[in-house]
């Protein structure tokens, strides 16, 4: 077994090997080098025809028309060029966007930006069980709405949101819908044909691709158009110029291509994978998962451990490579900002940790981590005051802490 | 982020964990910080009939370096006066312990710690009149 063990699949995926090598042919003499936008040659028609093979196959995993497929450097990229492109274009309708407060940061952060511009910016909270619900957002809307950005899946608790109905809202009234779809290719259906999404922002790393490499899917009919953010030789139909990274954009498109294969049994696999961890551990006092259990993708388990610190946990857990809900090794000691918007404790917040599985993950990882996990909650309760009032009855929240 | 030696020496094997009769006469007690911010620390001392600490015990909730800095800190206040323990400094647990910056708060806790411990054990002795007269 290697150690760490790997289950922090929400926040990259290794490359499949089948998409490394695909990659691999794509960058030396003997292989597909060209300039794709290179005319004149076989070596740039070449390079073209293998960029082209990729966009219908992430095209095909979502359901879309390939032209429909713009290719950014990442789901950042693709939520500045989304958001950005189609508030600057749309602006002379209104100067409203609505989005929530468990955005990831690409989204939030542009939107920051907009308001700096002369934007209003609407965000939502997401209710407890961390789902933004359709009639919040109708709720929100108002004349001079022109955009509303929310994620399919969150990437710390993988809740999902029911994108289909808040699409037909937003169409309903015309305001432009964008996605931020990081998180749910090849975990959850996408259907572009039947969904009213507008744009939606797809990365290539989280699905067994390369990093470095992402999407934006922009609707044809009815057309969405958008102001372009990088500027340059008309690449991508003026919309994001920058010569194509072949290597990326086949290592993008196999890696779909595969997903759109796989995923029905993949998804089977990895929920029985996460429902065999949390067997062995759900029976341990004040354990509790964040986020909805049931409308979440199967690889992500979101748990908080009451009474011990995520980050000392980690420390304990040196054979898993996981993720912690608490943000205590930047100088600001702020628990996440996603639990905390769904009302979760700061306590519990810091004592949160994400494990999210994937495709190389196998049993005899789970009941590894699973039993590395009781041993530290066990050994840190120890430590733990807090555990101690616990156990003898007291409410802690009845208590005055000095804030420091 | 890498921690230093003493640091997971301290995590993995702390010193004096547990927890002494808070209600006893000789035993004075300081918990500080707050399970929202991510730390609190429960340190108690028990002092002999001429001052001096003669056992102290800890429990963290906190990250490594805080869980490293109070444990060190029950090391050294054995066997020190009242005085003496209320006068170590949070740079210099920081500096034994090699702490970063941002990690530097967790010895402030356990400053904190020593002097709440410190001042409420004088306060069952009845030496905060003494102390304010002194």
């Amino acid at each position: 077994m290697k150690l760490p063990i790997y289950l922090d699949y929400s926040a990259t995926c290794p490359v499949d090997p089948r998409v490394a090598s695909k990659m691999a042919e794509q960058l030396t003499m003997e292989g597909n080098f060209g300039n794709p936008a290179s005319r004149s040659h076989l070596y740039g028609w070449k390079a073209e025809e293998a960029v082209e093979d990729a966009r219908r196959h992430v095209a095909e995993l979502i359901n879309a028309d390939p032209r429909e497929i713009v290719w950014t450097s990442g789901a950042t990229e693709s939520d500045n060029l989304a958001i950005k492109g189609a508030a600057h274009f749309y602006q002379g309708r209104g100067k409203h966007i609505i989005t929530s407060k468990i955005e990831h940061k690409a989204v939030l952060d542009t939107c920051r930006q907009l308001e700096r511009e002369g934007f209003e910016v609407t965000y939502l909270n997401p209710k407890e069980d961390g789902i933004v619900y359709p009639e919040q957002v109708a709720e929100a809307m108002r004349e001079d709405t022109i955009l509303v950005s929310l994620m399919h899946v969150n990437n710390e608790i993988g809740v999902i949101n029911d994108i289909a109905a808040i699409g037909e809202l937003c169409r309903e009234r015309k305001v432009i819908f964008h996605v931020d779809a990081a998180q749910s290719p090849g975990k959850i259906d996408i259907d572009l044909a039947e969904m009213k999404v507008d744009l939606m922002s797809f990365s290539a790393h989280k699905i067994y691709g390369p990093k470095g490499i992402g999407a934006l899917y922009v609707r044809r009919k009815p057309r969405v158009r958008l102001e372009a953010q990088m500027h340059g030789g008309g690449h991508e139909r003026g919309m994001r110029s920058g010569t194509l990274p072949t290597h990326q954009i086949v290592g993008m498109g196999e890696a779909f291509r595969i997903a759109k294969e796989e995923m029905a049994d993949e998804a089977k696999r990895t929920l029985a994978l996460r429902e065999r961890f949390w067997s062995q551990i759900s029976d341990m006092e004040e354990v509790h998962i964040n986020g909805s259990a049931e409308q979440r993708v199967p690889g992500n388990l979101n748990v908080s451990f009451a009474f011990v610190e995520g980050e000392s946990l980690i420390m304990s857990l040196k054979d898993l490579a996981i993720s912690s809900g608490s943000a205590c090794t930047s100088a600001s000691l702020e628990p996440s900002y996603v639990l905390r918007a769904l009302g979760v404790n700061d306590e519990l917040a810091h004592s949160s940790l994400r494990f999210s599985f994937g495709r190389f993950t196998t049993e005899q990882d789970v009941d590894t981590a699973a039993k590395e996990v009781r041993k530290a909650v066990e050994k840190l309760r120890e430590l733990s005051p807090l555990w101690d009032m616990y156990k003898d009855g007291v409410d802690l929240s009845t208590i005055e802490w000095a804030a420091h | 982020m890498a921690y230093s030696d003493k640091v997971i020496d301290h995590y993995e094997h702390p010193r004096n964990v547990g927890r002494l009769d808070d209600k006893a006469d000789n035993v004075g007690t300081g918990m500080v910080g707050a399970p929202a911010c991510g730390d609190v620390m429960r340190l108690q001392i028990q002092v002999d009939d001429n001052g001096i600490i003669e056992d102290a015990k800890f429990k963290t909730y906190g990250c490594g370096s805080a869980i490293a800095s109070s444990s060190l800190l029950t090391e050294w206040v054995k066997g020190k006066s009242l005085d003496e323990a209320a006068q170590i400094k949070n740079t210099e647990i920081a500096e034994e312990l090699a702490l970063p910056p941002v990690k530097i708060h967790c010895s402030v806790l356990a400053e904190d710690a020593i002097k709440a411990a410190v001042k409420n054990i004088r306060e069952k002795r009845g030496e905060e009149a003494e102390q304010a007269a002194g």
